[in-house]
């Protein structure tokens, strides 16, 4: 569509910066109310021109949390999300990587079935089986923990689906070649299969860090402790203080914070993301 | 360098067809050897099954005397070059030569002499740090080759290498092959349904036909006494002229026309007779091949002429400086005359 019209060009550019606006407008909002003083907010209304006090709400909240919330300091909550979206995300990547190239390129009884096993599972999301689950943690020991925070999300239909999916794209002759070369199921995993799928890996792994980064009703359910707090599910306890004003300062640049990092992962990760989506050529 | 021996070798896959059945061949050591069929005739199935790429599901296959029927692909000392070449995407060209040698444990310096030499005889050395995505159709042959070359393999084998570059380069890279072939005198086995890549190729050609060996022979013995209707008309461009024809002691009379045989034969037979060895005769010449003209091909150093000769499709190959008739009179040269069982297609005599 290479159209040289003066008024569609304007009329494009004139949506794309309205949808900027629309998406960019709440984040500008939440960041202007992080950087002005409690009482900024007795009045209602929330200002729109940036506050003088960011240094020191932003300080208090990384140093020392919130206690009448019962919050713990936001870098260890933020050291809590990253722990558990890097454990989900590479955890996912692993088992459903693994899982794909069994389904693939082995011929054992009941691969079919193990496949559907699997494909079927998409139909069933965390928060469908949330009781069960908990109750298996729960016996397990595993609540209050890192290991409970993470294992039952790391199982992915999905992601093994799209693996598959890659490695049906790959020839069967490279396969072949690969065994005249001497190398073995796991030596054509590693050399051969794992750097073909590198961009496809990538840009799993900024959806799935999200994912984790995100996860908010599964860390809500299995910590009760709040050094196992993540920063998602603190930003709704900030907002539930019982008989005061909540903090929309501090609450907001929680909001911040949390955002960051999964922005962070987009920006650095972009090209890669963008090929592995796009990549078609093997 | 080594023998190959195949000892009525059969394949029959999962699914139960029955794709190759009672191979017997013995391939000499240094012997160039191309498989060439239809599309579906078995070949590489054949082919893949000397690779240890397809379980052997009969008989036995030998390379330099060993039996190699549980033998993995990489110990069996053969290197293989494929269709689509499976160059590996991720890597460079060098790393595409090596890898096969350093998962032998081979020494860092004995791999590196090995790939600057191949480099040198395929003319490759100026792209080997890019990556195959970064080179020409021709290029990556020549690099699948390569990879083939440094293993210094007892056995080449080839599926077709040829077919998806483009007819120049095809020709160019069949020269290439051949010559590359008799100075390193490796054993090779090639599979192709070109029967021009087949004839120009061989010492010996194996003629494939559903599954079973039709004819083997050098590409003159094939293309001058072809063992069946089948092979006749696979081997040669443009193809053998076949009709049905009735076998007078050793005269067969197609119509009104007469073609001296070889040998005698009786009754209802198929007579073949090459479009190269015709030749026009006066109109009117008593007993000659009565052509009616359809159409002209010109070739340039001849012009093919399509038609029919009592209702049976009918081509002859003339010089290009021959009259042009919607009429032709026809007589085949002596000894020319091919001829065939009317029910079975093998060759009589
Ligand atoms: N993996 C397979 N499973 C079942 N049948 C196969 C398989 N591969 C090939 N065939 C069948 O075996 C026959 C020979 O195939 P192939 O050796 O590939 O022929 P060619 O290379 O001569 O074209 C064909 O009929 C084909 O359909
Ligand atoms: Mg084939």
């Amino acid at each position: 569509m290479v159209e040289k019209r003066p008024f569609l060009n304007f009329l494009a550019h004139a949506v794309l910066v309205l949808g900027v606006l629309i998406v960019a407008f709440p984040i500008y909002v939440a960041f202007i109310a992080s950087t002005h003083g409690p009482t900024d907010f007795l009045s209602g209304l929330i200002p729109l021109t940036p506050g003088d006090n960011m240094v020191n709400t932003y300080g208090k909240m990384m140093t020392d949390g919130m206690a009448s919330a019962g919050m713990p300091p936001l870098s260890l909550q933020m050291f809590n999300s990253l722990i558990m979206a890097l454990t989900i995300a590479i955890g996912k990547i692993a088992i459903s990587i693994i899982s794909a190239y069994a389904i693939v390129y082995f011929r054992f009884p009941f691969r079919g079935l193990a496949f559907w096993l699997i494909f079927i599972t998409l139909m069933l999301p965390v928060e469908v089986r949330i009781l069960p689950t908990y109750h298996v943690v729960a016996s397990l020991g595993m609540l209050d923990t890192y290991a409970g925070l993470t294992i039952p999300l790391i199982a992915s239909a999905t992601a093994t689906f799209l693996f598959r999916q890659v490695f049906l794209t790959i020839p069967d002759e490279l396969m072949e070649a690969a065994r005249i070369d001497g190398a073995g199921p796991l030596k054509f995993f590693w050399d051969i299969l794992l750097p073909m799928s590198r961009n496809n890996i990538a840009a799993l792994f900024v959806i799935l860090f999200i994912y984790g980064w995100n996860q908010y009703l599964w860390p809500l359910l299995v910590t009760t402790d709040p050094s196992h707090y993540t920063i998602v599910m603190g930003i709704k306890r900030m907002a539930d203080v019982v008989d005061s004003q909540p903090q929309w300062n501090y609450i907001m640049a929680t909001a911040i914070l949390a955002m960051l990092p999964p922005v962070l992962v987009v920006i650095l990760m972009q090209k890669l993301f963008v090929k592995g989506l796009i990549e078609t050529e093997k | 360098m080594a023998a190959i021996t195949l000892k009525s070798v059969g394949k029959t896959y999962a699914g139960g067809v029955n794709a190759v059945r009672g191979i017997d061949l013995d391939i000499a050591d240094g012997e160039f050897l191309v498989l060439v069929g239809p599309s579906g005739c078995g070949k590489s199935t054949l082919l893949r099954m000397v690779a240890g790429l397809e379980t052997i599901t009969d008989g036995e296959i030998a390379i330099g005397g060993r039996v190699v029927n549980e033998v993995e692909p990489a110990e069996r000392d053969i290197a293989m070059v494929f269709q689509n070449y499976a160059l590996y995407p991720h890597m460079s060209v060098r790393q595409n030569l090596a890898y096969g040698l350093k998962n032998r444990k081979m020494a860092k310096e004995e791999i590196s002499r090995r790939v600057d030499e191949a480099a040198r005889i395929l003319e490759i050395g100026a792209f080997l740090d890019r990556k195959p995505k970064a080179l020409s159709g021709g290029q990556r042959q020549r690099v699948a080759m390569g990879r083939a070359i440094v293993r210094e393999p007892s056995c080449f084998l080839f599926d077709e290498p040829l077919s998806n570059l483009d007819a120049k380069l095809r020709v160019q890279m069949r020269g290439e092959i051949k010559q590359l072939q008799a100075r390193l005198g490796t054993t090779s086995i090639y599979v192709t349904h070109d029967q021009l890549e087949a004839m120009t190729l061989a010492h010996r050609l194996v003629v494939l036909n559903g599954g079973k060996v039709e004819q083997v022979g050098t590409p003159l013995e094939v293309y001058r006494r072809p063992a069946s209707t089948f092979v006749a008309s696979f081997i040669g461009s443009p193809a053998m002229n076949l009709m049905p024809a009735r076998a007078e002691g050793a005269v067969a009379h197609v119509g009104a026309a007469r073609v001296q045989l070889e040998i005698p034969a009786e009754g209802a037979m198929t007579l073949g007779l090459r479009p190269e060895d015709l030749r026009a005769v006066v109109p009117g010449t008593e007993g000659a091949l009565h052509l009616k003209t359809a159409y002209v091909e010109e070739l340039g150093a001849q012009r093919l002429v399509h038609g029919t000769v009592e209702g049976t499709p009918f081509g002859c190959a003339m010089p290009s400086d021959a009259a042009l008739a919607d009429e032709l009179y026809l007589a085949a040269e002596p000894g020319a005359a091919h001829a065939f069982d009317a029910q079975d297609g093998r060759r009589l005599g």
